[in-house]
C-alpha cells in the first residue's frame, strides 16, 4: 500500500478500538477485540448469542467501561467518559428491547433526541416567550423533517405505548435520529419484525446513510439483510473477533463458517 | 357543537404547541381567572378565605411542586413537610431580619433557600432509587425539623418556641400578621398560584421537563440520548423545593400567621400532598390544583355534615377522614393512576367526539 | 470497673435490647417484600390493628360502639366479659388472617405487574385506610395492654451489677427492663422458627420460588395468591407480636403506627430482601442512636433518636444501594 493512501485512510476512520478488554467479576466479555469504523460506511456485527455484540456496543457509547484497550472517536482518544458525555460527541443508538420513553408522545420522544442541541437555560424555559420558545420552534422543525422521513405523520401525538412494535422501532430510530450523529448505533434494528417491516427498516437504514451521511454500525441476525446492506462486517464469537471484511470476505471465510455451522471434532 | 377542533386549523408550530388547544377549553380559562380574580374576591368571607380559598392555593403550590418530582420526574419523596418548613423558617428570618423588604421578594427568595436545601437532599438520587430514595427523602423531613426545633437562631431566640409572623402590607393592604385582611392574602396566593402554575407549564413542555420525563420512564435511554442524569434529578429537586418552599413560606406568612416546627410541619403534611398529587393526577398540572381542591374540602365538608349535621363526635368524623382518604387512594391507584385529571381527560376526549361514541 | 464504663455498657445492652424491638416490625417488612416485591408501609399500622384488636377482644368491647352509638343515640362500650388471654391472641390471628385475605382479594390481585413506587403508595392509602378503620373499631383512647408479660426493671440485675463499679463511685446497678429482655428472647425464637419454616417447608419452599421469580413459580403450579395470602397472614402475626411488645411497653395507641417509621432505616441498612439482616440491621440503628443520643446527643440538644436512625442510613445507602446483605443491584441494557 502506499503512503498517501495510507494516510488518507487514517484520516477518514471516525471509530477506532483498539485490543479492548472486559470482564464482568470473573466473566469475559469481550477480550482483545480491535476493529474500525470508517466515515460513510454501514459496518456490521455479527456473531452467535452471547458473542458479546451488545456489550460492544455498550463499550462504545460509554455505558461499560473496558479493563484495557483504546478507544479512538473522530481523532481523538476517549478516556472513560459518561454516557451522556459521548452523546455530546455524535453517538446514538437504538437498543435491543425498545427503550422509548412510554409517558410520552411519539413527538416528544423524538424532541427529547434533540436534547443535545438544545441549550436555553432554566431561566428561559420558565419563561417560554422569546428565547426558550423560538429555540423550541426551531427544533420542532427539524424533527417534523424526521417525521416525515420515517413517514410518521399520523401517530405524532399518539402516546408511544399504545404503538405496534413495528412503529415503536420506527420512532426510535427517529429519535436516534433527531440528534443528528456522526455515528449511529442499532442493537438489532429488525428483530422480531415481518418481511414487509424489515424491509422498510433497511430503507430507512440505507437512505440515512444516503441522505444524512451517518456512519451505521448495526447488530442482526438476519445474514441476509447484513449481507445486502453492510459495507464490512465483523464476526465476533466468544468475545473474540474471529472475522472482519466486505460480506464476501466473511461469508467464504472457514472459521466463521465452522462457528455458525459448528465444527466437528 | 361546542367543544370542537375541527376546522380549527393550526398553522404555526407555536400555535400547536399552545396550553389549551381548544377554543372553548382557552374561553374557559379567561372566564375562570376572571371568576378567581374578581368575582371571588368580592363576594368572599373570612371564613371562607381562611377555611378554603387560601389553604386550597397554599396546598395547589406544594403539591404542584412536588407532582414535578413525583409525576414529572419519577422520584419519591416524603420530605415535602421538612421543605415547607426551610420555606416558613426562611421566610421568618428574612421578615424579622430585613424588616424593609417587600413580601414578594420574601416569598421568592424563601422559595430560592429551599431550593438550595432541596438540591442538597436530592444529591443521593444520583445512588439510590424508588422506595429507598423515598425512605431516604424521609431522612430530610426529620432531620429538617429537627434542625428547626433544635437550633434557637431559627425562632429568634423565642421562648415559646413557636415563629409568628409580623405585619407586612402590600399596596397599602395588611396581608400578614393578626390584622390582616382574609381577601387580600387570598389574592397574594392567588398571584403565586397563577404564576407558578405558568411557570410550570413553561418547564414541563420544554426542554427541562422532556429530559425529566425521559428520566422518569426510562433513565438509561435518558442517558445516552444526552441527558445528564445527576443535573435532570437535582434540576427537579431544586425546581421542587423552590415550589414547595413558596407553599410554606405563604403557609405560614399568609395561612397560619404562627406556627411551631413539629405541629405545622410534620410528616403527616408530607403524605398530605402526596395523597394531593395522587388524587389530583401524577404528571398533571391541573391535577395539582383538584386535588388540593379535594384534599381541603373534604375535611370542611365532613365536619360540616357529620359533626355539624348529624351531631357525630369530631374524633369520629377525623376517623371517617382518615378511611375516605386511604380507600380513595387505593381505589384511585388500583382504577386510575392517573387520578382525577386523567377522567377529565378522557371526558374532554368524549366530549370532542360528542354525540359520536367515536 | 469505672461506672462510666459500665454506663456505656448500659447503652448498649438497651440499644440492642432497642434494636431488637426495631427488627421485630422490620422483619414483617421483609417477608412481604421478598414474597411480593411490595414495600408494605401499612405494617406498623398492621401492628397497632393487631394490638387494638388484641385488647378490644380481652377486654370485651363492642366493636363499632363509638359508630353505633353516635348513630342510634345508644350508649354501649363493653360486653361485659373478659376474654382468656390465649384465646384472645388466637382470636387476634384469625382476624389478621381474615385481613390477610382482604388484602389479597381487594388490593393486591388488582395491582399485579403495577411498579413498585405506585404498590409502596398503595400501602401507605392502605396504613390511613385501617388506621381509620381501626380507630372506629375499636375507639382512639390509649389502652393498656396486659398479657401477663414482666414489665419494671430487673431488680436483680440491678443488684447482681452493683458491686462492679470501683470503690466509691455513685453507681446504682444496671438498669434492664425486663420487658424488653423477654421481647428479645421472643424475637429470637420468631426468627429461627421463620428461618426453618422458610427452609425445611413444602409452603416455605414455594415461598423462597415466589420470592425469587413469580413468573417460573406459577409455570410450576405454585398458587401467586395463595402465597400472598400467607405472606400477609405471616405478617399480621409478626405485626401481632410486636404490637404485644410495643403495646405492652408504652401502651396501645396511634404513636405505635409510628414504629413502622423507625423499620425503614433498618431495612434500608440491612436490605429488603434478608432476614438476618433485618436483624442486624436493627441491632446497629438501636445500639447507634442510643450511643449518638449518650455519646454527641446532649451537645446538639438532643432528641437526635428521631433523625439518627434516617442519616445513617442514608449515608449508609450512598456507598452501598443495596444494604448490607442485598443482592446487588446489576443494570443491564
Amino acid at each position: 500500500m502506499s503512503e498517501p493512501l495510507q494516510q488518507m485512510e487514517a484520516a477518514s476512520k471516525l471509530l477506532e478500538l483498539k485490543n479492548i478488554d472486559l470482564s464482568f467479576g470473573g466473566v469475559k466479555a469481550i477480550s482483545n477485540i480491535s476493529f474500525d469504523v470508517m466515515e460513510g460506511e454501514v459496518r456490521a456485527i455479527i456473531g452467535p448469542n452471547g458473542a458479546g455484540k451488545s456489550s460492544l456496543l455498550n463499550v462504545i457509547n460509554g455505558f461499560y467501561h473496558p479493563q484495557q484497550g483504546e478507544i479512538w472517536f473522530d481523532g481523538k482518544q476517549r478516556h472513560a467518559m459518561k454516557p451522556y458525555q459521548i452523546a455530546y460527541q455524535g453517538i446514538a443508538r437504538t437498543f435491543q428491547n425498545i427503550a422509548l420513553f412510554k409517558g410520552m408522545t411519539v413527538l416528544d420522544n423524538i424532541m427529547t433526541g434533540r436534547f443535545t442541541h438544545m441549550h436555553k437555560n432554566m431561566f428561559w424555559q420558565a419563561l417560554w416567550k422569546g428565547p426558550a420558545e423560538k429555540e423550541e420552534i426551531e427544533n420542532r422543525e427539524f424533527v417534523e423533517h424526521i417525521i416525515d422521513f420515517l413517514e410518521i405523520q399520523a401517530i405524532r401525538k399518539t402516546p408511544v405505548g399504545r404503538l405496534p412494535y413495528g412503529l415503536q422501532k420506527r420512532v426510535e430510530l427517529g429519535r436516534a435520529l433527531a440528534a443528528q450523529p456522526k455515528m449511529l448505533l442499532l442493537d438489532e434494528p429488525m428483530a422480531g419484525m415481518n418481511v414487509e417491516e424489515k424491509e422498510d427498516m433497511c430503507r430507512f437504514i440505507l437512505d440515512v446513510n444516503d441522505t444524512f451521511g451517518t456512519t451505521i454500525v448495526l447488530i442482526e441476525h438476519d445474514m441476509g439483510v447484513v449481507m445486502d446492506i453492510a459495507d464490512r462486517v465483523v464476526v465476533l464469537d466468544y468475545g473474540r473477533k474471529i472475522g472482519d471484511g466486505t460480506p464476501d470476505v466473511v461469508r467464504n471465510d472457514q472459521t466463521v463458517i465452522d462457528a455458525y455451522l459448528g465444527v466437528s471434532h | 357543537m361546542f367543544y370542537r377542533e375541527s376546522g380549527d386549523f393550526k398553522k404555526t408550530y407555536q400555535k400547536d404547541n399552545q396550553t389549551f388547544p381548544i377554543k372553548f377549553d382557552r374561553w374557559r380559562y379567561y372566564f375562570v381567572m376572571l371568576v378567581a380574580f374578581i368575582v371571588v374576591p368580592m363576594f368572599l368571607t373570612d371564613y371562607m378565605a381562611n377555611a378554603v380559598m387560601t389553604p386550597f392555593l397554599v396546598w395547589a403550590i406544594a403539591a404542584l411542586g412536588l407532582n414535578i418530582l413525583v409525576g414529572y420526574t419519577g422520584q419519591l419523596s416524603l420530605g415535602t413537610g421538612g421543605f415547607m418548613a426551610v420555606g416558613a423558617y426562611a421566610t421568618y428570618k428574612l421578615m424579622t431580619a430585613f424588616p424593609g423588604m417587600d413580601m414578594v421578594s420574601v416569598v421568592l427568595l424563601s422559595g430560592l433557600i429551599t431550593a438550595v436545601v432541596g438540591a442538597l437532599f436530592g444529591l443521593p438520587s444520583l445512588r439510590i432509587k424508588g422506595f429507598y430514595l423515598a425512605v431516604a427523602t424521609l431522612a430530610a423531613q426529620f432531620f429538617l425539623v429537627w434542625l428547626l426545633n433544635k437550633v434557637p437562631w431559627f425562632y429568634n431566640y423565642s421562648a415559646s418556641g413557636q415563629i409568628s409572623a409580623p405585619q407586612r402590607e402590600m399596596f397599602g393592604v395588611i396581608i400578614t400578621g393578626p390584622h390582616a385582611t382574609p381577601v387580600a392574602g387570598y389574592l397574594f396566593c392567588l398571584v403565586f398560584a397563577v404564576g407558578l402554575a405558568w411557570v410550570a407549564r413553561n418547564l414541563t413542555r420544554g426542554r427541562l421537563g422532556r429530559s425529566w420525563m425521559a428520566i422518569r420512564d426510562m433513565d438509561i435511554a435518558a442517558e445516552i440520548i444526552g441527558v445528564n442524569p445527576l443535573a435532570a434529578k437535582l434540576s427537579a429537586f431544586a425546581v421542587s423545593s423552590f415550589f414547595v418552599g413558596i407553599a410554606g413560606s405563604l403557609f405560614f406568612s399568609v395561612y397560619l400567621g404562627a406556627a411551631e416546627v413539629t405541629e405545622a410541619f410534620g410528616i403527616s403534611v408530607s403524605f398530605a400532598v402526596l395523597f394531593m398529587v395522587i388524587i389530583g393526577g401524577l404528571g398533571s398540572i391541573f391535577g395539582s390544583f383538584i386535588g388540593a381542591a379535594f384534599m381541603v374540602l373534604m375535611p370542611v365538608l365532613l365536619k360540616n355534615i357529620l359533626v355539624g349535621g348529624m351531631g357525630w363526635p369530631t374524633d369520629l368524623a377525623a376517623h371517617f377522614e382518615f378511611i375516605i382518604v386511604g380507600g380513595l387512594i387505593l381505589i384511585f391507584l388500583i382504577v386510575e393512576p392517573h387520578g382525577l385529571a386523567q377522567m377529565a381527560r378522557v371526558l374532554k376526549e368524549k366530549l370532542r367526539l360528542w354525540p359520536f361514541p367515536h | 470497673m469505672s461506672a462510666d464504663f459500665l454506663y456505656i455498657i448500659e447503652v448498649i445492652l438497651n440499644g440492642l435490647m432497642a434494636g431488637v424491638m426495631y427488627s421485630l416490625v422490620a422483619l414483617g417488612f421483609v417477608l412481604i417484600f421478598k414474597a411480593s416485591g411490595i414495600f408494605n408501609y401499612a405494617q406498623g399500622v398492621m401492628a397497632l390493628f393487631a394490638a387494638l384488636t388484641l385488647v378490644g377482644i380481652q377486654t370485651g368491647q363492642i366493636p363499632f360502639s363509638h359508630l353505633i352509638n353516635a348513630i342510634f343515640g345508644t350508649n354501649m362500650h363493653h360486653f361485659g366479659w373478659q376474654v382468656p388471654t390465649i384465646i384472645a391472641i388466637l382470636l387476634t390471628v384469625g382476624v389478621m388472617v381474615l385481613f390477610a385475605i382482604i388484602v389479597e382479594r381487594y388490593i393486591l390481585h388488582h395491582l399485579v405487574n403495577q411498579e413498585p413506587i405506585i404498590l409502596f403508595m398503595a400501602t401507605i392509602g392502605l396504613a390511613y385506610f385501617m388506621e381509620g378503620f381501626g380507630d372506629i373499631m375499636w375507639g382512639s383512647d390509649i389502652k393498656t395492654l396486659d398479657v401477663g408479660l414482666p414489665s419494671g426493671g430487673s431488680l436483680w440485675l440491678e443488684e447482681y451489677t452493683l458491686g462492679w463499679a470501683a470503690e466509691g463511685e455513685n453507681y446504682y446497678g444496671m438498669y434492664l427492663d425486663k420487658l424488653d429482655m423477654v421481647a428479645s428472647l421472643v424475637a429470637i425464637v420468631l426468627v429461627v422458627s421463620l428461618t426453618i419454616f422458610s427452609q425445611y417447608t413444602k409452603t416455605g419452599r414455594a415461598l423462597r420460588a415466589v420470592a425469587d421469580d413469580h413468573q417460573a413459580a406459577l409455570s410450576v403450579g405454585i398458587s401467586l395468591r395463595t402465597i400472598w395470602v400467607i405472606v400477609w397472614s405471616i405478617a399480621g402475626f409478626v405485626a401481632l407480636v410486636a404490637g404485644i411488645m410495643w403495646g405492652a411497653k408504652s401502651g396501645v395507641q396511634f404513636s405505635l403506627s409510628l414504629i413502622a417509621l423507625k423499620a425503614l432505616p433498618v431495612l434500608m441498612l440491612g436490605g429488603f430482601t434478608s432476614i438476618p439482616g433485618a436483624i442486624i440491621g436493627g441491632l446497629i440503628i438501636g445500639v447507634g442512636e442510643k450511643l449518638f443520643e449518650y455519646s454527641i446527643g446532649p451537645l446538639i440538644g438532643g432528641a437526635t433518636e428521631n433523625w439518627f436512625a434516617y442519616v445513617l442510613a442514608l449515608m449508609f445507602l450512598v456507598f452501598r444501594p443495596q444494604g448490607l446483605f442485598g443482592e446487588k443491584i446489576i443494570e443491564r441494557v
